[in-house]
């Protein structure tokens, strides 16, 4: 249908720069796909590599990183955010690492050990590590650049809807739970103070939680027919990622990076 | 020219009765057929069985027929059918993708599916968020809109397909009554300006007394109403059907019984 008596918009016809536009700066400026091989290879780095410097060079790598993108503060958040479990391995490895018998002192029946204490940091540098390089990725890359690149790279719209779907989904389910306890608040339920409290709270949240997202399903799988989700071809792509010699280059060392660490781990020239 | 329903009947799938119908049903392009029924009345499945949805993309069993501008439904693909049927839902947040950064992605979601040229997909868009009234939201995150600004871009994304009949399942549902006036008054626009058929169902008959030319009641999957809106809207039999008169109605009502003369200019007063 065609659309007679509506005459262009004063924005005009055209794309507008908010999609256009690239973002600056070398680290945010890289390819998605770039972005994710220096990430693996960080991964890899932190993991592969015994001994302090595997950890301390990625991490080190990735402050700096962080800093020349801007990304510092929001790289301290997921630090933050994997603190209770950085915690939690500190803990079970300073009390519990088994054959460990260096005891710091004597706690009661508890003996915390420096070998414990070593390998309960080291565990945690490697845990940190992983989520900042991922993090970094993800601060760094817009997740309609990632899709739109994924896309390209031939991953059908299925899979792309469903990447997307499901980076997107955080919020939302953050949101819903938030709703619903206050709604569960509303009537009556203690949702705050003591753990057991808490816990015993968590039931009657989930179930709305899990079963508000099923029965969604249906009217989401309609809503996207209704936009032509399976129409056939290929789809029209509005963000282009850049993807320049730099990219290529730096995908390749990062694969060169990953088999090499690999081969001196399993030859023993490292670790 | 037309949708068409002829003794359509629907039952879900795995129910055992009809949902719907046998209903004969017509909307025609340039026209705005409202309908209203008390709850589970078939007003919705009337919207998905209308849209071609039903038995489509949901499955269940579809009697009778339904016929798009004289094309058996039954016969067209998903795709093929959002071009000719907008369907749009009560719930903006069920009816976005969830993938887009922007409100103008957002809107570009079902053009890009169709793998139209980017100018033309940008062209759609632009058009659309004017039909709408809201090209000021095109560079907002969808997912950080208010409700009516949410169903407002959930109408541009329909409506950048280009669909020659639009069907609007209670799409003011969950606004207050600023953000029901901003999608009634978008209705009457897109109606007026692009000449589609509209068929609205709606709990607020005062948004049906606004822009409907005919309407119909249903009840128990039948219509148990049908005629110009005006008539409709004021017959007594609304109450015993579970609906509840528009205020200007009821207003006259109350005029009348308190035996006060109703007259030409009170009408036009509350128009």
């Amino acid at each position: 249908m065609t659309p007679p008596s509506l005459a262009p918009t004063a924005a005009g016809f055209g794309l507008p720069d908010y999609v256009t536009r690239r973002p600056s700066g070398f680290y945010r400026s890289l390819n998605p796909a770039t972005k994710l091989a220096v990430a693996a290879l960080e991964v890899v780095a932190a993991f592969t590599i015994s001994g302090w410097l595997g950890p301390a060079l990625v991490l080190a790598t990735l402050a700096a990183t962080a800093a020349g993108s801007r990304t510092l503060r929001g790289l301290m958040v997921v630090g933050l955010a994997a603190l209770p479990l950085v915690v939690s391995i500190m803990v079970v490895n300073l009390f519990l690492l088994p054959g460990a018998s260096d005891p710091i002192a004597h706690v009661g029946p508890l003996a915390p050990t420096w070998s414990g204490l070593r390998f309960g940091l080291l565990t945690a540098a490697r845990l940190l590590a992983f989520s900042s390089a991922v993090a970094l990725a993800y601060l760094t890359t817009p997740v309609d650049d990632l899709l739109a690149d994924m896309s390209r790279r031939g991953l059908g719209r299925r899979g792309v809807f469903v990447v997307g779907a499901a980076v997107q989904m955080v919020p939302r389910t953050i949101e819903r739970v938030g709703e619903i306890m206050d709604a569960q608040r509303a009537r009556g339920m203690d949702t705050e103070g003591r753990i057991w409290r808490r816990a015993r709270g968590v039931v009657p949240l989930a179930a709305p939680v899990v079963f508000g997202a099923l029965a969604e399903v249906e009217e989401r799988t309609m809503a996207l027919e209704s936009r032509a989700f399976t129409a056939p071809g290929r789809q029209t792509l509005l963000r282009t990622p850049p993807d320049r010699t730099i990219d290529s280059v730096l995908r390749w060392l990062a694969l060169a990076g990953v088999l090499a660490i690999v081969a001196l781990r399993l030859t023993g020239r490292i670790g | 020219m037309a949708i068409e329903l002829e003794s359509a009947r629907y039952r879900y799938a795995g129910s055992g009765s009809a949902a719907l119908g046998p209903i004969e049903l017509r909307v025609e392009p340039g026209r705005v057929l409202g309908v209203a029924g008390a709850n589970e009345s078939g007003k919705s499945t009337l919207c998905v069985v209308a849209a071609g949805v039903a038995p489509a993309v949901i499955g269940g069993k579809l009697d009778g027929s339904v016929r798009i501008d004289g094309v058996d439904a039954a016969t067209l693909r998903p795709h093929e059918l959002a071009q000719r049927c907008g369907l749009l839902f009560q719930h903006a947040h069920t009816q976005l993708s969830h993938t887009t950064a922007t409100v103008f992605e957002e809107v570009a979601f079902g053009p890009c599916n169709l793998g139209l040229p980017v100018a033309e997909v940008a062209e759609r868009v632009w058009w659309a968020l004017g039909a709408v009234g809201v090209e000021g939201l095109a560079p907002r995150d969808p997912a950080r809109l208010s409700g009516g600004q949410g169903q407002l871009v959930a109408l541009a994304s329909v409506l950048a397909l280009r669909p020659k009949y639009l069907i609007l399942d209670e799409p003011t549902s969950e606004l207050d009554p600023a953000g029901t006036r901003l999608i009634a008054d978008a209705l009457v626009r897109v109606a007026a300006e692009t000449g589609a058929g509209i068929l609205l169902v709606e709990h607020k008959l005062d948004v049906l007394a606004h822009i409907a030319d005919e309407v119909v009641v249903l009840e128990r999957g039948s219509v148990a109403l049908v005629g110009q809106a005006a008539a409709v809207l004021a017959d007594p039999r609304l109450a015993e059907l579970g609906v509840e008169p528009p205020a200007g109605v009821r207003l006259e009502r109350a005029v009348r019984d308190s035996g006060v003369e109703w007259t030409a200019s009170m009408s036009e007063s509350i128009r």
